[in-house]
């Protein structure tokens, strides 16, 4: 065998019908491409004989728009439009559609789709353009150097056709090793802000399938009864009152004691019968205390010695005894529930083969189908993933456990495993469920000298440890830190001379995870709360007090500074306001992405307060979407907003006291009437959006609050002394 | 006995019990998976149905109660006002994560066909009850605005 060409040999005879064009990598990384039907090649884009293209999504889309943002970057080099290109999930496998940034892992999350797949999709469509170019410019006896793609089809040296005719004798070609790119200056898609997301269609007809959406052939629904406590366990349950309730199928305990599963045909049988249940609880290891406890606690421990040190500038004790001024303040962070539109659910179906397949709004296959390859005791390579739109998650879908995928897996062997079981939750589900953002205290002591400079910045921190216990401790926890409870302080861009950091862990079972921008979405209040009464103990306008400590080297705070400095020219930042107005601001840069934002509020004659306005300025590299980018700023600062202003994940006796949407009250229309965003021109690769505009929009908003004479730490808002209107 | 009830222009005989809201037999009977469950206690929205007309939270209507009515989902909602919305809500791309806005959609363009010149106020208060978690809120208020543009011209 001549095993220079036996590969293509083996792809031309593995390609028994239909000419279909596929371009993807190899799990090495490196360029392939092929005929359909070749089970080892897994593209990134398709092209069939009809011409049509299909962009292969290794990202799920929770709303971010990274659909519309990977099938942009495959359109932009083959010179189709964005209507030309269909979109479809990819299948789970971790060697090739794996996320660049996470190693062999499939997955979405830390702002990084764009970031990770811009060079990859890009070079994907620039090799299938150079061979439908090469094929055509055989076709015709001319140079491929002469041909382009323009709207589909091949154009040059006197000769026009639809790319349509090359794809067959294209795909028998050998993939270029390094596709020329598309130079910038020639973009047409990319950093085009008249371009639609490629969802709007399916999702205003009702046609977008979500996980919820799937209905299998003789499936069963099955709810579960979970503990009232977090870390309470099964006894034994009754559910004698259940029997002979239309479709009830049967209950059976959770062999991990987290709850008792009810089987029915449809949902509303299911949850009808679970009504009818009762379980009997062991409490021994349950969470008991109330939100005011759990709050004193955290509390506490920030007045004392800390647990673990996230930074120790020497001699800053000494340069806070020397202060002419301290500024001290205490915080407080409610457990916040991420409340994603579409509840948790997936179904899981049994396979010819002895495998599955898990149907489900995947954020991160790899880890789904590792804990149910655990749980159904079959090599991960059984277990396959359906991905389907995803209505929300908010980092909700990618618990480290995944919970809700085991909970299927076991609901699904206690069922028999013989037919396709679909785990539905409820509201009240979702709500209680636990995996919150923690809770979190911190208490700060800052101290200027006689000019209103920072001498030294002494910061404690109480919160619930997300990455201890899980696999991600072994890079996430550092000398004890675990890196998600701090970011945004040790490291903050603000040249701060002299800082001291601790943290204690608060151990409850009250179960956490990362929540949009993890632990940026507290940490950030805190900081930009205290710039903002450092600014003010200063007598300097907090955006200029800003800016002097952004003043040092490195691109970050160029990027920093000029996000400022768009948001504050965006929001017309010093001019005047009619009696009543403030504004406040503040910015973060964390995702590699800088974002600032200025809050305009109003009060009226009863103390009510209205947000009038939001503008930010958003510093993401290049945006490839340019209209999602300013969706997404836009949905980052109303979904912070509604937790700052009034939601809180409370305990009464361990019980969760809210259970829906009439006391987990999401932000809703009337609550802030504009939101302008502004977005750096920048010709840097892109950097992720999804979570960076959550952090400034609190502190942002409780410096415009502070600025009418309300300075609120604890959270939320509506519960410590703000009226909103 | 079985509830009749006309959905999306075609009368259907149903097997549901009764006291079954009209959310779930969509969903699970009809295979209808355009109307999503959200809340079930009308905190949300995401459930919007046209009833007779109106668009109502079918997650508090029992099919028992609606007998002999006219239900349109979003999968076959018509008239100048649905596509106005329809149009107004793909060049102001509203959508994000999606699942509130077959809600949403049903829900302007009951608006609409009440107030074809809604002011921010009269958005406010008739769109009030639909909950998007993206916080779609600003691009909606927007696209309902021109979409009555597109009615007016």
């Amino acid at each position: 065998m001549n095993t220079s060409t036996s590969r293509r040999n083996f792809l031309k005879g593995a390609a028994a019908t239909g000419a279909v064009l596929m371009v993807g990598v190899t799990p090495k990384g490196v360029l392939a491409a092929g005929h359909a039907g070749l089970a080892s090649l897994t593209p990134f884009v398709k092209i069939d004989e009809a011409g049509t293209v299909t962009a292969v999504l290794k990202h799920f889309d929770m709303g971010q728009g990274a659909s519309t943002g990977l099938a942009t970057l495959i359109a932009e080099e083959l010179g189709i439009s964005l209507d030309e290109i269909e979109i479809e999930f990819a299948p789970h496998n971790p060697q090739v559609y794996n996320n660049l940034f996470f190693g062999p892992v499939q997955g979405t999350g830390g702002s990084t789709a764009i970031a990770n797949s811009f060079m990859q999709y890009r070079q994907a469509g620039a090799a299938a353009r150079e061979m439908i170019k090469a094929a055509a410019a055989n076709a015709w006896g001319v140079a491929a150097s002469e041909l382009a793609i323009v709207d589909g089809v091949v154009t040059g040296a006197g000769q026009s056709a639809p790319m349509a005719e090359f794809v067959a004798a294209a795909a028998d070609l050998a993939v270029p090793e390094d596709p020329s790119l598309t130079d910038p200056k020639d973009f047409r898609l990319i950093g085009n802000p008249t371009t639609h997301r490629k969802d709007n269609a399916p999702k205003i007809t009702g046609q977008a399938q979500y996980a919820m959406d799937v209905h299998l052939d003789g499936q069963v629904v099955a709810v579960i009864k979970r503990p009232p406590k977090f870390g309470a366990t099964v006894v034994s349950f009754d559910a004698s009152a259940a029997e002979g309730m239309p479709g009830y199928k049967g209950a059976a305990a959770l062999p991990t004691g987290g709850g008792v599963v009810v089987y029915a045909d449809t949902t509303w049988q299911a949850f009808q019968a679970r009504e009818e249940l009762t379980v009997e609880w062991d409490f021994t290891n349950a969470e008991t205390r109330s939100s005011d406890q759990i709050r004193d606690d955290m509390l506490a421990m920030v007045n004392s010695e800390p647990e673990f040190v996230a930074r120790a500038d020497e001699g800053t004790d000494a340069a806070m005894a020397g202060a002419a001024q301290v500024i001290e303040k205490e915080f407080y962070f409610p457990y916040l529930a991420h409340a994603s539109m579409e509840v948790l659910n997936c179904t899981i179906r049994p396979d010819e083969d002895g495998g599955v397949t898990l149907f489900d709004g995947c954020q991160v296959p790899t880890l789904s189908a590792g804990a149910l390859a655990q749980v159904l005791q079959m090599p991960m390579e059984k277990v396959r993933v359906e991905t389907l739109w995803a209505g929300g998650s908010f980092g909700r879908r990618a618990t480290s456990e995944v919970d809700y995928n085991v909970e299927a897996g076991l609901a699904f062997l206690l069922d028999g495993g013989q037919r396709p079981v679909k785990l539905m939750w409820s509201r009240e589900d979702d709500t209680t469920g636990g995996y919150y953002r923690p809770a979190a205290a911190h208490k700060v002591r800052v101290g200027l000298d006689a000019n209103g400079r920072i001498v030294a910045w002494q910061h404690q921190l109480a919160t619930p440890s997300i990455f201890k216990g899980t696999f991600f401790a072994a890079t996430q926890v550092v000398d004890g830190v675990d890196r998600s409870s701090v970011e945004g302080v040790p490291d903050t861009l603000y040249d701060i001379p002299k800082m001291t950091m601790g943290v204690s862990d608060f151990q409850s079972p009250i179960t956490v995870a990362w929540l949009r921008s993890v632990g940026h979405n507290h940490t950030g209040y805190v900081m930009e709360t205290m710039m903002d009464l450092a600014a003010e103990a200063a007598g300097v306008d907090p955006l200029e007090y800003r800016l002097s400590y952004l003043s040092g080297e490195g691109e970050e705070r160029a990027r920093m500074r000029e996000a400022f400095q768009l948001a504050a020219d965006t929001a017309g930042w010093g001019t005047p306001l009619p009696d009543g107005h403030a504004r406040g601001i503040a910015g973060m840069f964390c995702f590699n992405t800088a974002v600032a934002q200025v809050a305009e509020v109003s009060k009226d004659e009863d103390g009510y307060v209205q947000i009038e306005k939001f503008s930010a300025g958003v510093d993401v590299g290049l945006a490839v979407n340019p209209d999602v980018v300013e969706a997404q700023v836009q949905g980052g600062i109303g979904f912070a907003l509604g937790f700052i202003m009034r939601d809180g994940i409370g305990f009464d006796e361990g019980e969760v006291i809210q259970s829906n949407f009439h006391d987990y009250e999401p932000l809703r229309v009337w609550d802030i009437k504009d939101i302008e965003v502004a977005i750096v021109p920048s010709a840097a690769p892109p950097s992720g959006i999804a979570e960076p505009p959550v952090p400034p929009a609190g502190p942002a908003l409780a410096n415009a609050i502070a600025a009418l004479g309300t300075r609120v730490t604890m959270l939320p808002m509506a519960e410590n002394g703000v009226d909103f209107v | 006995m079985a509830t009749t009830i006309t959905v999306n222009q075609t009368e259907r005989s149903l097997i549901s019990s009764e006291e079954t809201p009209l959310l779930w037999v969509l969903r699970d009977e009809l295979k209808l998976t355009g109307t999503k469950y959200g809340c079930g206690v009308a905190q949300c929205g995401a459930c919007t149905v046209m009833l007779d007309g109106q668009p109502v939270r079918s997650c508090q209507v029992a099919i028992g109660d609606i007998a002999g009515s006219d239900v349109t989902t979003i999968e076959a909602v018509s008239g100048v006002e649905a596509d106005a919305v329809r149009q107004a809500w793909v060049e102001m791309d509203v959508v994000q994560c999606g699942f509130c806005q077959s809600g949403q959609v049903v829900q302007a363009i009951g608006l609409l066909e009440l107030n074809p010149e809604p002011t921010d106020g009269d958005i406010d208060t008739y769109m009030g009850g639909n909950v998007c978690r993206c916080a779609t809120y600003v691009r909606v208020r927007k696209a309902i605005h021109r979409a009555a543009e597109i009615l007016a011209a």
